[in-house]
């Protein structure tokens, strides 16, 4: 979480990781003496986070392609 | 018998006599004698004198058959029961038992029976040749975020998988390579479509399935080239091929097995939903512990603080300095006190003193102070006065006036 880093978007992220980043952001804050400050700032983000995960989950759905040669296209079922 | 039996027939057979009369009816037939028969193989049965007996049937008939030892060392093939074949040899009568059976020289594989010996030997190849070595499968990822499929696009297998990830895992996107999974054209469609998403699509995990089917319905996932490609594949591949019972050598040389399509799906998605919103609850629920702490901690450290910054604090020294000075004030009031009082008893002492040496204070005890009244000046001598002076005395409590008369 340096400030070197410039953390990605949360509403740009896919599940897996903004899980990984929030389950980091736990660990970090479960088992090391942060500043205050920047500790508020870790939180903040794990809860931004969060609910970006709640909210992938719960609007979740499979995109289906089919490869046909070798283009893509969206698949339908018949 | 060397008689024509229709010109010589007994009034009364014996047993005997009409076996007899069979067994050279049909053993001296050229046609039985040289024969290849289709059936199934049945009843095997491979007792300690090394002969062979089994029943090859069909759907209609079935006819007893017989291999002796030195026709069975010469064979090819591992019989089984099931097994499709083609045998080849003589009709004989066995008396004993008034038997007609096939007294078998050789036997080749047909049908399943064949395909069946093509699968023994591949897998035997390929078993060799390292291609089904547990060493080298992969694991399977956790999250999958790209499934790719083999299949069929019309058949019900991709249909069961593609319900079965919506139902567990519905954060991963599907990308289906369309392949016949059946006849001539499945195995290079097969190897064309898993090569292709190899390529193109890097999928995370791939299923090769197709539903039930007769043994030549599944042949394809025996294919060499099929086996081949699934081994060379990027991505670890999870084969669903027909029932629970049917093997294939896909099967083996995949890096998971699943009985069926729909357990195949299963397979590529080993965590789901439900287990993402119980790790997301509780990681959540974690992040607030976490900070909670956090807060306590700090709370904590700022108590602390302030209480030393309280013991530490100037304005603490200033209450003290405070103090002091009203315990100085103090003490100086008193000690201010006590020199009054002393100084008050001096003064009253030193009063007393003065009192004393006042030369009016022997007037106390009866004298009386004599002056003139012209010039105040103290009569102390006879000689001081005259006759008809007027003088003043002056005793303890006033004065008064008198005149010299003599």
């Amino acid at each position: 979480m340096g400030k070197s880093v410039d953390p990605q978007p949360v509403d740009e992220m896919a599940y897996e990781q903004a899980f990984a980043e929030l389950e980091g952001i736990v660990s970090i804050l479960e088992s090391e003496q942060r500043p205050l400050e920047e500790a508020m700032a870790l939180f903040e983000r794990g809860q931004a986070l969060a609910k970006r995960c709640a909210e992938l989950l719960d609007k979740a759905e499979i995109k289906v392609r089919q490869l046909t040669g070798e283009e893509t296209e969206d698949f339908v079922e018949e | 018998m060397d008689q024509l039996p229709l010109f010589n027939v007994p009034a009364r057979w014996t047993v005997a006599e009409l076996t007899r009369y069979l067994r050279q009816l049909l053993e001296s037939d050229e046609t039985l004698q040289g024969i290849w028969v289709q059936g199934e193989i049945s009843n095997l049965a491979r007792p300690a004198s090394g002969h062979l007996y089994f029943t090859l049937k069909d759907s209609a008939a079935s006819l007893r058959c017989v291999m002796w030892r030195n026709e069975v060392s010469r064979l090819r093939l591992a019989l089984q029961d099931g097994m499709a074949v083609e045998v080849h040899g003589g009709i004989r009568v066995y008396e004993p038992q008034g038997q007609y059976q096939l007294q078998a020289d050789a036997i080749r594989p047909l049908g399943e029976g064949a395909l069946y010996q093509e699968f023994l030997r591949l897998k035997a190849a390929l078993e060799a040749e390292g291609l089904f070595d547990a060493a080298r499968k992969r694991p399977i990822p956790e999250r999958p975020r790209l499934i790719g499929i083999v299949t069929s696009p019309t058949g019900a297998a991709l249909r069961d998988m593609l319900n079965t990830l919506r139902r567990r895992y519905p954060l991963a996107d599907v990308i289906l390579a369309p392949s016949p999974v059946q006849g001539d054209e499945a195995p290079p469609g097969l190897v064309s479509a898993l090569q292709t998403l190899n390529r193109l699509a890097r999928p995370d995990v791939i299923l090769l399935a197709r539903g039930g089917g007769s043994l030549e319905d599944l042949w394809a996932f025996n294919d060499e080239r099929v086996v081949r490609a699934v081994f060379a594949s990027e991505a670890p591949v999870i084969t669903g091929v027909g029932h629970e019972t049917d093997f294939t050598l896909a099967d083996f040389a995949a890096d998971l097995r699943a009985p069926t399509p729909t357990a195949a799906a299963e397979l590529a998605t080993p965590v789901t939903m439900l287990d993402l919103q119980a790790q997301l609850t509780e990681t959540t629920a974690r992040l607030g512990g976490a900070m909670s702490a956090l807060f306590e901690r700090q709370r904590s450290l700022l108590d602390g603080l302030q209480s030393n910054l309280h013991f530490f604090s100037p304005l603490r020294r200033v209450q003290t300095e405070r103090q002091r000075l009203d315990e100085l004030a103090r003490r100086g009031n008193a000690a201010q006190t006590h020199r009054l009082v002393l100084e008050r008893s001096q003064l009253e002492g030193l009063e007393r003193r003065l009192g004393a040496l006042n030369p009016l204070a022997v007037l106390n005890r009866g004298y009386a102070v004599v002056t003139h009244k012209r010039d105040n000046r103290i009569v102390s001598s006879r000689l001081a006065v005259k006759f008809d002076d007027d003088l003043n005395v002056r005793v303890t409590d006033g004065e008064f006036d008198v005149r010299v008369t003599q």
